[in-house]
């Protein structure tokens, strides 16, 4: 693994922050969870920090007492370049369901239109590609997603919706995404996926990773039924696959 | 339990917040001005944690139904136990069946009732404060329910504070935001020289300045911002997260306030005067 040129700024007097090369880029991200790894493992409580990584950035938050900037800035420095080998990280791909029909997919013969192709090749574009993981944030559980194909970039909607459905999976610019709750929003929805992202009834309230990695397959109304009754009961299992094995 | 009569303009129960899920995108909440909802706390010789209702600008019509003990700290809001003036910053004995509302806001926004014990609702992720949908509701509602223990006999220690002067004071104490180091000569010359206004949109996510300085036209990468994180945004507004404000955002930032310009942001309403002050 090659050792990038990291940046250390004071964020306020309870965080700091950790910024690798200004790029979206896998090896940065996966080089940025190794060391929040480390971290965990070697150097700070997880009781008392939290760790927030997203794209190129590393945010570590104190719960209460204050940080002494220039000596923690030289512990991470020395952490960083002292890092042991590499780990293989518990990375997931999780394999999520979409109904695409025009019930759920309002936005599709429009964004169909404007990239001058049909809706299923739409569909087809979207379900082949997978998504990286680069952060979450906005709402809870809402994934920033990386690796978008260039023929599926999209405008924003000129005018945003004042409530987009739960579940609404979206089009904007270079980014898909799925909204993790009804909330206003501009991007452009092409479906809706029946298995909710966040969930307060799980102690981890949200399955995913930054790191992981998300694909989409196609269902139809009906599975859309049956699997939003399974999640609700809770006995819908999502496709997970393990990428580091 | 206590009974809300009349929900007032928007009441939430808050404690000290929700921790350890920012990762998932869950914003921290809990109390806006932590320093008086603390004082009301360590008055009842609660734990700081213990959940208080947070209450804005005006105030609900509440009705205990058990025995218990109450303090008043933030916001001077005209409170009255059974149509009787109580004074904030000391310990009330409450007896079942009695009333408590408020009245004509007197000065700052927010302002803070603990219970003994704390207030018992339903605690999710870690912690009771209001946010939805990782609770239920947004604010309290007419007629519905809070629970707290009942607390016939209570001696305090302490029977009175004085009040934290948070209204009074227009300084808010900053330290360097991560970019802090795009901003010009002018935009910091403005920036600590002059006086901002609170704008309209104000509210638990974050506070708007009516006031901008010079716009950027920097394109960063989406990272973590925290309550307190000053956003500049292209066209040169100032935005101040606050406790419920988002855990990420991609807007450059500036400045942090101190935990405690936090909560003299908290009694700041529309039209308020606000100055930064690097610490």
């Amino acid at each position: 693994m090659k050792s990038y040129n990291i940046n250390i700024k004071p964020f306020g007097k309870q965080a700091i922050l950790i910024e690798w090369p200004n790029k979206v880029d896998e090896q940065i991200l996966e080089d940025i969870l190794q060391f929040q790894f480390h971290l965990k493992q070697d150097h700070l409580n997880e009781i008392e920090w939290e760790m927030v990584a997203a794209y190129n950035s590393l945010t570590l938050i104190h719960r209460d007492g204050e940080i002494n900037f220039s000596k923690f800035r030289r512990e991470l420095k020395d952490w960083y370049s002292s890092e042991a080998a590499p780990v293989v990280l518990d990375r997931y791909q999780w394999n999520l369901p979409v109904c695409y029909d025009s019930e759920f997919g309002i936005d599709l013969s429009v964004v169909a239109q404007a990239l001058k192709t049909s809706p299923e090749e739409i569909i087809g574009l979207h379900t082949r590609h997978v998504y990286t993981v680069y952060g979450i944030g906005f709402l809870p559980g809402f994934m920033y997603l990386g690796g978008l194909p260039k023929s599926l970039e999209t405008e924003r909607r000129a005018e945003p919706r004042l409530n987009v459905k739960k579940g609404a999976v979206g089009l904007a610019g270079k980014q898909t995404g799925i909204y993790p709750q009804d909330s206003p929003g501009g991007w452009n929805i092409i479906g809706n996926c029946p298995v909710p992202i966040f969930n307060i009834n799980n102690d981890d309230p949200c399955f995913v990773n930054v790191g992981d990695r998300i694909a989409f397959y196609q269902i139809n109304k009906g599975q859309y039924e049956l699997h939003k009754i399974e999640a609700e009961v809770g006995i819908y299992n999502i496709e997970k696959i393990k990428i580091n094995a | 339990m206590l009974k809300v009569v009349a929900s007032g303009f928007f009441s939430t129960v808050q404690d000290i917040g929700r921790f350890n899920f920012r990762n998932k995108g869950v914003p921290v909440s809990g109390a806006m001005d932590s320093y008086s909802a603390a004082i009301a706390n360590s008055l009842l010789e609660n734990e700081s944690s213990d959940a208080v209702l947070e209450i804005t600008m005006t105030g609900p019509t509440l009705e205990f139904n058990e025995p218990t003990y109450i303090a008043i700290t933030g916001a001077e809001l005209s409170a009255e136990l059974n149509g009787n003036g109580i004074k904030a910053y000391e310990v009330h004995q409450i007896r079942q069946g009695d009333i408590l509302s408020f009245g004509k806001l007197i000065n700052g926004f927010r302002c803070y009732l603990a219970i003994k014990n704390g207030f018992k609702t339903e605690e999710v992720l870690g912690s009771r404060s209001f946010y939805k949908p990782i609770t239920k509701l947004n604010c309290i509602r007419d007629y519905m329910e809070l629970n707290y223990d009942a607390v016939p006999a209570f001696t305090p220690k302490i029977a009175e504070v004085k009040a934290a002067p948070f209204h009074k004071v227009s300084g808010l104490e900053v330290q360097y935001g991560p970019e802090y180091g795009i901003l010009s000569d002018k935009q910091l010359e403005i920036l600590f020289s002059k006086e901002f206004s609170v704008a309209k949109e104000n509210n638990r996510m974050a506070y708007q300045l009516n006031e901008t300085i010079d716009g950027h036209s920097i394109n960063m990468l989406t990272s973590a911002t925290l309550p307190g994180t000053v956003q500049l945004t292209p066209a040169g507004k100032l935005i101040i997260l606050m406790r419920d404000g988002q855990t990420t955002g991609g807007y450059p930032r500036i400045l942090q306030l101190s935990k405690k310009a936090i909560s003299i942001l908290s009694q700041k309403k529309y039209g308020d005067q606000v100055a930064f002050e690097m610490s």
